[in-house]
């Protein structure tokens, strides 16, 4: 593989991503929407109810506006991860991942071009959404986040991985709804994105070991200490780890003899 | 039956050698042996469920054999340096609907490596033949199935491969357009600096001279022209041809 041909190839993956995010406004609309949602309606009402002590990063008390901004980060980043996987799902329903597939780079490689292109969309409405932040005035160090900006493509790079396995092992888009039931709305819940663990603590100390086990929870906690400037070591390991362990198990699982097989379309 | 004598030959374009497939423990295909000469066009002739997709994608790198080997050009199938050699129209449609035509035959390009510049021409060399020059910025979905076809074939020839798989290039398509395509595909393998390997269960796409791989359930049940074969099989038409070895085939089975 040439480094030109590879450069080449991740132009064309990145601009077909690019392309489809621009002309799908819908869907940029809702990654837009949903974290706008929870930072304008449910932090108005969780403010009151929630009272947030001085936990690290923050050096004095928060508004619950200003907690909630790396979570809802995250839950971009997440979402973005899972409608990346629900495209893949499509493309081999409809037969242009077997163009992909059939490109003369190695599969890793190409994999690796989707995952990134990715992170780039989600970056963008990351973007987007810290504009809308600015406007509201919630008081986050605007100056820094471009510190935050290594943390956002590596816990970008985590859930595009795992939407990458979990496309690997979907079979069908009328199964997508399971992985919202049974991976989206855990992952999230189950993190700190919405609320410290020490306040899950206080109703169930299982669930907030569940909470610390969340690989979501460190991604979120990478970027909550780098919009800070700080480097969580944890958070960074655990990003790190999950994200090779994600995208090995699904270069493995992307195996297109084991996923064509089950298609009929393909056996004539 | 006819078979044609299969020798190692390091300039196949093609080589398929004794190549089994199964699904779980459906077998697909059964010890098929059959190769492309350079510049070569070879109809791969078979019914419905015959192997010909399966074989396809064997090919293509995205199925591995059970047992035997393929090779293009020397390369082992699904490496990059064999999958750079093909152009691979696949029966089922893989344009990208939301992509214009040149969004997509430029994605297909960076894929392949070529630079802007190359593929611009490309592009334009490719799609002229095909009467689509004035339409590469309409929308995939909204060209219809014909249309679609022959973006799908211009794309595959993009890279200038040395083998070109056809997999049921006209499936789909009413009987005019199919007409059409077939001719147009026909003309196109004359002129072509490549090989083909041509996928049917037509068998009106298929000339007196065109060299026929029969392939039914798995097996190869003859190679060699169509004619030659005709004879063999006491047939007075592929057609004929065609139904007789479905015949035999189920006599057998009995």
């Amino acid at each position: 593989m040439s480094i030109t041909h590879a450069w080449r190839a991740f132009r064309g993956v990145l601009g077909r991503e690019l392309k489809r995010f621009v002309r799908q406004r819908e869907r940029f609309i809702a990654a837009l929407v949903r974290p706008l949602v929870w930072l304008v309606i449910f932090a108005a009402g969780f403010r009151a109810a929630l009272g947030l002590s001085i936990i690290e990063p923050y050096e004095t008390y928060i508004t619950y506006e200003i907690y909630v901004v790396p979570g809802l980060i995250g839950m971009i980043q997440l979402f973005n991860g899972m409608q990346s996987s629900l495209s893949m799902v499509y493309d081999q329903e409809m037969g242009s991942m077997r163009v992909l597939l059939t490109a003369p780079l190695p599969r890793w490689f190409l994999l690796l071009s989707k995952l990134a292109a990715g992170v780039v969309v989600s970056l963008l409405q990351i973007a987007a959404f810290l504009v809308f932040v600015a406007l509201m005035q919630v008081d986050i160090p605007f100056n820094k986040l471009w510190l935050a900006l290594p943390a956002m493509i590596l816990s970008g790079f985590m859930l595009g991985a795992l939407g990458l396995l979990i496309s690997s092992v979907i079979k069908q888009l009328e199964n997508f709804a399971g992985v919202m039931n049974f991976v989206i709305f855990p992952m999230f819940f189950l993190s700190s994105a919405l609320y410290p663990i020490w306040k899950m603590q206080e109703s169930s100390d299982i669930l907030a070991m569940l909470c610390t086990l969340n690989p979501f929870t460190h991604a979120i906690e990478l970027i909550r200490f780098a919009i800070y400037g700080q480097f969580n070591g944890i958070a960074t390991l655990v990003v790190l780890g999950c994200t090779a362990v994600f995208f090995l198990l699904a270069n493995w699982s992307y195996n297109p003899a084991r996923r064509f097989r089950a298609s009929r379309t393909a056996v004539r | 039956m006819t078979q044609q004598p299969q020798e190692p030959d390091a300039v196949n374009t093609l080589s398929v050698d004794s190549v089994s497939f199964s699904f779980g423990v459906k077998a697909a295909l059964n010890q098929v042996t059959f190769s492309v000469q350079p510049g070569e066009t070879v109809f791969l002739l078979g019914p419905n469920g015959a192997g010909k997709s399966t074989l396809f994608s064997l090919i293509s790198g995205l199925y591995k054999p059970t047992s035997g080997t393929v090779s293009v050009s020397d390369a082992n199938a699904g490496t990059p340096k064999a999958l750079s050699q093909l152009g691979i129209v696949f029966q089922s449609d893989t344009l990208d609907p939301d992509l214009s035509i040149a969004d997509n035959l430029h994605y297909y390009a960076a894929l392949h490596g070529l630079s802007t510049k190359i593929a611009h021409e490309r592009i334009a060399a490719c799609i002229a033949p095909f009467e689509l020059s004035e339409r590469l910025k309409e929308k995939v979905r909204t060209l219809n199935g014909g249309h679609r076809r022959r973006v799908d074939i211009a794309r595959a020839l993009m890279h200038q491969p040395r083998l070109l798989l056809l997999d049921e290039p006209t499936v789909g398509l009413d009987i005019p357009t199919r007409s059409a395509l077939t001719q147009r595909l026909q003309s196109l393998a004359s002129t072509l600096n490549c090989a083909v390997l041509w996928a049917t269960h037509l068998a009106d796409e298929v000339r007196d001279s065109d060299r026929i791989v029969l392939l039914h359930e798995g097996s190869i049940h003859g190679d060699a022209n169509a004619t030659k074969l005709m004879q063999s099989f006491q047939s007075r038409s592929v057609e004929e041809m065609m139904n007789a070895v479905m015949l035999q085939t189920t006599a057998i089975n009995e």
